[in-house]
């Protein structure tokens, strides 16, 4: 079981005068620090951190680690997040200590090994995805919109066409859409979908002018369902002369079988982190790799890879680019990973992996349709959306919080806003027969109580470290640090 | 197929099928158009074996030198990174879990999370502090865009000695809003001149100032004198630190500034040729509600247990869409735990000892090249980076010094092309006397 005492924080634990670590003694003559003092900028009380131990530091954080549930801990459906196994030699192959320790500015010479790992990464993410250059700067998903969105900026700039100022977002979007395009100075202008999630294409036809630089498009969608009028779409935004942007979140269902650039798409970006098997680290780090068709390539973020005689370097010179999106070059460690996935899979194993999550998706969409609604009843991609309303008020949340009971992270509840009390279910290619079956009569099960024991959902879950935590609570009067006076 | 990342073999897809009565798998696949669809396997290199892979990547690597010395800086930093580190943050219950959304599940995550906020608020001096941004530059940016949207002013003074890479980064997210950058003059001590800021801020149209200390030459700006200036003026004082100087220097926030920003990479964090890192950012308690980011807060569950969650989401991009106060979604989690870590085995006296073993091992070394004959760019404080001027352009010394195994600094005129002999050098905590009477050994060799 569980613990069930409140585990303390690291600074609760504090001894005076104890410590983890120590450095060498070391005979460099010890400065005065006259200069400092004289200009006031000297620490004048002594930071209040823990003094403790190697051990205490050691078992505090492998406590926590018992207080969390990762991939490795149990099954993870979290639908649109992309909850696949990671590998665990690419957790080893980061600390090899030649692309562990390398300086970022190091010179080319002496970096040729890490800058091969991008022009590799750079080629094989241009293939898989059907576009002509790539970026591998942006550190997340949300961070490459915002480069794809500042590119389409640049592009429409140069081209004289100031007036595109709206980019078009369909309702089921994730929210980093919209919120990406107000970064690179858009309006937003929203999309209807119809239940399926698809995009409504009377109201985007009526949408498309000349003030529009771009239409964003997740596909598939939230829903899990493929935009079948793709083709059409792809016709109505371009021949009003706007892009097309691909938002890579649900790659993952499509490689081998379809690319964003072959649909006609003229920017994309990818979430190493869901779709080539990164580990998410607790939200992070991720990498946001953005794709472009040729005509957009002198926008990239600087620097580029150029390759001459043998050499690779980085190339700053640039004018047209849009400039520099992270301090360096991306998230080198989460690159190198991805690198590694793509080689060991190779191109019909990635496409394997999205044919069996695909599979894995239908065969829970098809076992759980009796017992709970599914929003698009169609054929679902690699994640599919349930409406969990069931009989006495039990809602999604109460249908999640009962998961956590049965050791599985529930899927995403409440997205997409569209579908009410939406519960997003995402299994990936990594999860065998036996686990689903095992989440389907968890279901099933929960489907039951809800009709003959209600109070067992409504007060769920049980046997996790707390319970059902007070959100409104923390938000009314945030306490967002120890500290060492408690209120 | 049969592979060890997949779960599913051949019968299994098969039973599968059956099971939801199809007969194929493309029977899934008809709503893909097929005038879209791929017509030919991707055109990748043969899938390879764990074994191949190890051999592969081990060659690879065989490509980058690492330097045996490493006097470069210049944004990121070559410290000591304990091995607990590596032990905790490898806990695959930390690594493969997802932003803590359901916190019964993810009290381990959010926990340390909330220790990591407390560590950077504390180091910072500021009440606020989220839970991790990219990295230092775009955390830069992200305190801009707070700043200009809280004053309603539009212009934001940056200083000329900022670190060149983070200035193109706040170019790039600033560009598109309306936000007018200006860089303060040059001065003959790299450091920001009170006078030449007070007339740029006189007009009163200042939204913020961005203050670097140190600054990419090393050097200390003087805080006590500059803050109380800007403030004068309405404007926002912004400090970009590095985490490690603050255990000798007092907190910025303690100084009168009301956001503070800096690279992560420093608490426990490889180089990893640039990335991942980690932005730091801590602010003044006004703008809590403006924060980007994720925020974990202590609540209790509906036992009255203590208990951690994400707060204030209202501020996010998936509650507020384009309304968000950033897009930022996954951040930096796992390098804010590796920094949370670092700061629990080093408590305070250990954060007091690397920041004084930093300052007197520059120090020592600047001492030993000016015996040498190399002449500073500047005289003014500096913390653990100094800019030396050199005889010939500062890359003939770099080739020269690289062949002994030793990575002299970083050749200022890659940043500004003006800079031509100026070597900027870094000592962190991790040098012996020995090596760094090297250094000055094979320097002064080559002059």
């Amino acid at each position: 079981m569980t613990e069930k005492i409140s585990p303390q924080l690291i600074f609760e634990k504090s001894g005076a005068q104890k410590q983890a670590w120590l450095l060498p003694p070391s005979s460099v003559p010890v400065q005065s620090f006259t200069e400092l003092t004289a200009l006031n900028l000297l620490r004048k009380e002594v930071l209040n951190f823990p003094e403790v131990t190697e051990s205490d530091v050691v078992r505090h954080y492998t406590n926590l680690s018992t207080r969390n549930h990762g991939v490795d801990s149990g099954f993870y459906p979290l639908g649109s997040c992309t909850m696949k196994y990671n590998p665990k030699f690419n957790e080893d192959l980061v600390k090899i200590p030649s692309f562990s320790e390398i300086h970022p500015l190091a010179p080319p010479e002496q970096s040729q090994g890490s800058l091969r790992i991008f022009k590799d990464l750079e080629q094989y993410l241009a293939e898989i995805t059907g576009m002509d250059h790539m970026t591998l700067q942006p550190a997340a998903g949300a961070h490459g919109e915002l480069t794809a969105l500042l590119i389409i900026q640049a592009y429409f700039r140069d081209k004289g066409e100031t007036n595109r100022t709206k980019i078009l977002v369909p309702t089921s979007a994730h929210g980093t859409n919209p919120a990406s395009a107000a970064m690179a100075g858009f309006e937003i202008i929203t999309v209807t979908c119809n239940s399926n999630g698809l995009v409504d294409l009377e109201h985007l036809q009526n949408l498309v002018n000349q003030d529009v630089a771009a239409l964003m498009l997740t596909n598939p969608n939230t829903l899990g369902s493929f935009e079948r009028e793709i083709t059409t779409i792809e016709k109505l935004v371009h021949s009003c002369g706007a892009l097309l942007y691909y938002d890579g979140a649900n790659l993952n269902a499509i490689m081998g079988l379809v690319r964003p650039g072959d649909m006609g798409f003229d920017l994309v970006h990818l979430n190493l982190h869901k779709t080539f098997a990164t580990p998410h680290g607790s939200g992070g780090p991720g990498a946001g790799p953005v794709g472009v068709k040729s005509f957009l390539n002198q926008f990239l973020p600087v620097p580029v890879l150029t390759e001459t005689e043998q050499l690779l370097s980085w190339n700053y010179d640039r004018p047209k680019s849009i400039g520099k999106i992270s301090g360096f070059y991306g998230n080198f460690a989460v690159l190198l990973k991805a690198l590694s996935y793509i080689k060991a899979l190779g191109g019909p194993g990635l496409t394997q992996a999205s044919r069996d999550a695909i599979l894995n998706a239908n065969y829970l969409r098809i076992r759980l349709q009796e017992y709970y609604e599914i929003a698009a009843p169609d054929t679902c991609m690699h994640e599919f959306v349930l409406k969990a309303k069931l009989p006495n008020h039990i809602r999604a949340i109460d249908v999640a919080k009962r998961l956590l009971d049965f050791g599985i992270h529930p899927p995403t509840i409440y997205f997409p806003l569209i579908v009410p009390e939406a519960m997003m279910i995402e299994p990936t290619e990594t999860e065998n027969r036996f686990t689903l079956d095992s989440f389907v009569a968890r279901m099933i099960q929960i489907y039951t109580e809800a009709a003959e024991s209600p109070e067992i959902l409504s007060t769920a879950p049980q046997n996790t470290p707390v319970a059902r935590v007070d959100e409104t609570e923390a938000a009314r009067s945030p306490r967002l640090r120890w500290s060492p006076v408690q209120d | 197929m049969n592979h060890p990342y997949l779960a599913l073999n051949d019968d299994e897809r098969r039973e599968m099928l059956n099971k939801i009565g199809l007969n194929q798998i493309d029977e899934l696949f008809t709503h893909i158009p097929e005038a879209v669809r791929l017509q030919r396997p991707l055109n990748l290199p043969e899938s390879m074996t764990e074994m191949e892979l190890k051999n592969y990547f081990h060659l690879q690597a065989g490509g980058n030198n690492v330097a045996g010395l490493s006097f470069l800086g210049a944004g990121a930093y070559h410290h000591y990174i304990p091995a607990v580190i590596e032990h905790l943050a490898g806990r695959s219950e930390f690594y493969t879990a997802y932003t803590p959304y359901q916190p019964e599940l993810s009290q381990g995550a959010l926990q340390a999370i909330f220790e990591y906020q407390t560590y950077i608020s504390e180091l910072f001096g500021l009440p606020v502090a989220n839970a991790s941004l990219y990295d230092g530059s775009t955390a830069l940016a992200e305190a801009i865009i707070i700043a200009v949207r809280e004053t309603k002013k539009q212009r934001v003074l940056i200083p000329a000695a900022l670190n060149p890479f983070t200035e193109r980064v706040i170019r790039t997210y600033t560009q598109n809003l309306g936000i007018q950058l200006v860089a303060l003059p040059e001065t003959d001590t790299a450091q920001i001149d009170p006078e030449k800021l007070t007339l740029e801020l006189k007009a009163g149209t200042a939204a913020a100032v961005v203050i670097q200390s140190p600054n990419f030459f090393g050097i200390l700006e003087n805080l006590p004198l500059v803050i109380p200036i800007i403030k004068k003026y309405d404007a926002v004082p912004i400090c970009s630190v590095h985490p490690l100087t603050l255990g000798l220097l007092e907190s910025p926030g303690r100084q009168g500034a009301e956001i503070v920003v800096g690279e992560g990479q420093p608490l426990g964090i490889p180089l990893s040729y640039g990335g991942p890192y980690l932005g730091l950012m801590a602010v003044a308690e006004r703008f809590m509600r403006k924060i980007p980011g994720r925020l974990v807060g202590e609540t209790t569950d509906k036992n009255g247990k203590r208990a951690f969650v994400l707060t204030l989401q209202t501020r996010e991009q998936h509650i507020r869409r384009e309304k968000a106060t950033s897009n930022i979604c996954s951040n930096q989690a796992l390098c804010a735990l590796r920094a949370a870590i670092y700061c629990s085995l080093m408590g305070p006296q250990g954060l007091r000892d690397i920041a004084r073993r930093m300052y007197n091992n520059a120090h020592y070394l600047f001492a030993k090249l000016r015996e040498i004959g190399l002449e500073p760019m500047y005289n003014s404080p500096f913390f653990m980076e100094f800019a030396m001027k050199t005889p010939q352009p500062a890359d003939y010394y770099l080739k020269k010094l690289l062949s002994k195994g030793i990575l002299a600094g970083y050749d200022l005129s890659r940043a500004h092309p003006y800079m031509q002999n100026s070597l900027l050098i870094c000592a962190t905590e991790v040098f012996a006397r020995e090596q760094l009477d090297a250094f000055a050994v094979e320097m002064r060799c080559v002059l």
